[in-house]
């Protein structure tokens, strides 16, 4: 039974992944058939873009500013979840702290990302720690949300029992909280790491000297439309990268116990 | 000798939160309970039983009255296994770690490993509690609570809801264990022939507000407990002396 439902699922994954690729493979077709329609320097082939990406890894300085932008996406996103998990732990477990503390998540929920990113800037400088910390500060309530409801929902009687073994605090926040905050872990990095990386971008547009937000305002005031692509494909293929190679493989082994 | 256990519970009540109706678990139960001995806490459902059980092993401590453990020879204080009516083994580690998880961070080699083998599940340390059976689920759970060489063991009726021969097989296991590791044990159950087959003594609890009704030894060597017409006998016997347990008996004689 079991061998079956495995060959079962690996041949569905295998054929998702053909229609994955079919449809990436369609989306090219119809960008390059429009664009030699239209023929127009504002509507790039794709042809065009991924040779101008090529040309930019090798001989540009692509791999520099996509290293510098991951660098800072890394960092906002472990320092939000990081402060947004403990945030978020602590408002679901003590109703006083979540009867006080409510209203400003929520107001910080809808503060929206660019005034957090000009007060950062305009309050603490045009620095490196300004960027991070507002980028972190716009997906902390996110997180800090999607944990609060982990917390209200962890399961009393493992509480307990660890409780009545005497198993010391760290342990128990080990081996009995946090597994059972995983799925909501994992919901809050999915969602983080697509906002953060976008926030990341503006951040740098507005503030910084490097990384892929600054080279597309470059390419933008040249209105050079085709490195702009070039740009935001160099980095979104990063990102499902991450998705592929660290988050499903982490989830899986999170996962293991299940049936 | 010290009794292991001294409890004066004078009242236990929930709903002290605002709005709720205030409801009287428990009034004037008091119980002493000897070092080594085996005793059954004998009631109907809802009576407070685990109520009492969760005050002793000091997860509720929002009551009037007093609990005392005798601490253990060296001084220290007394270490306390529970086994609850649900195993409640932490599904997401194996089951070696579900027992490590409650010995000290460094406890000798083989610990795991001889709990395991006791309960006879030694080829069992690597799977997940949602791989096991239920009769096993119970084993690990009656392992952990052994692994920690308890002062006092409670135990929350661990074996309803299972069927007869496992319920047998878990029974003897329990007292094969307990002779080879002797310690004190608290066993909560609603079923009268349960407590006769394994306890040396029954505190017999009426229902709610629970208290105290009758303090009965069984005086039956526990290998002559095997025949179902002495055990019968003894309940029909204690029955008898109680009267006001008649109508709470008959409510929740299981089916067996």
């Amino acid at each position: 039974m079991a061998t079956t439902a495995r060959r079962a699922s690996s041949w569905v994954a295998a054929s998702s992944l053909t229609q994955r690729i079919g449809s990436i493979a369609l989306f090219i077709a119809v960008w390059q058939i429009t664009a030699d329609a239209v023929h127009s320097r504002l509507l790039p082939s794709a042809s065009a873009v991924f040779m101008a990406l090529e040309q930019e890894a090798v001989d540009g300085p692509l791999l520099h500013h996509v290293g510098i932008t991951l660098a800072r996406v890394a960092a906002a996103f472990v320092i939000a979840m990081v402060v947004g998990t403990a945030i978020g732990i602590v408002m679901g477990r003590s109703k006083t702290v979540d009867a006080l503390f409510d209203s400003w998540l929520v107001l910080l929920l809808n503060l929206p990302a660019l005034v957090i990113i000009v007060l950062a800037y305009v309050w603490f400088g045009l620095t490196e720690a300004a960027a991070i910390g507002a980028v972190a500060v716009n997906k902390i309530p996110n997180t800090a949300v999607t944990l609060r409801e982990g917390a209200r929902a962890l399961d009393r009687s493992y509480s307990d029992m660890a409780a009545s073994f005497h198993v010391g605090r760290w342990r128990t926040l080990r081996h009995v909280i946090l597994p059972q905050l995983y799925p909501y872990t994992f919901a809050a990095a999915r969602s983080g790491l697509a906002l953060v990386w976008k926030i990341v971008l503006i951040v740098e547009l507005l503030g910084r000297s490097n990384g892929v937000g600054f080279e597309i305002q470059l390419y933008f005031q040249q209105f050079d439309v085709t490195r702009i692509l070039a740009y935001s494909i160099a980095f979104m293929v990063v990102i499902q990268l991450i998705e592929w190679a660290i988050f499903q493989p982490l989830e899986r082994h999170a996962g293991r116990w299940r049936r | 000798m010290t009794p292991a256990l001294v409890a004066e519970i004078r009242e236990k009540r929930y709903g002290r939160a605002r709005g709720a109706r205030p409801h009287m678990a428990l009034t004037g139960l008091s119980l002493q309970v000897a070092a080594g001995e085996f005793v059954a806490l004998v009631g109907p459902s809802g009576c407070g039983k685990t109520t009492f059980l969760n005050i002793v092993a000091g997860l509720d401590t929002d009551f009037a009255g007093e609990v005392q453990l005798a601490p253990r020879a060296d001084g220290r204080p007394a270490r306390v296994g529970y086994v609850f009516q649900e195993p409640r083994l932490l599904p997401w580690r194996t089951v070696y770690d579900n027992i490590a998880l409650v010995l000290p961070p460094h406890h000798p080699d083989g610990v795991v490993e001889g709990m395991l083998r006791a309960v006879g599940l030694a080829k069992a340390r690597d799977l997940y509690p949602p791989q096991l059976s239920v009769g096993m689920s119970r084993r690990v759970a009656i392992a952990r609570a052994f692994a920690i060489e308890p002062d006092l063991l409670l135990m929350d009726e661990p074996f309803v809801s299972l069927d007869h021969d496992t319920v047998e097989q878990l029974r003897e296991l329990l007292l094969t264990l307990w002779h080879a590791r002797p310690t004190t044990v608290l066993f909560v159950t609603h079923d009268m022939r349960e407590a006769l087959v394994l306890a040396d003594r029954l505190v017999l609890l009426s229902g709610t507000p629970g208290r105290v009704v009758a303090d009965v030894p069984v005086g039956l060597a526990r290998n002559r407990r095997q025949s179902g017409v002495e055990i019968e006998l003894l309940r029909d016997e204690i029955l008898r002396r109680h009267r006001e347990l008649i109508g709470a008996a008959a409510r929740t004689t299981p089916v067996e």
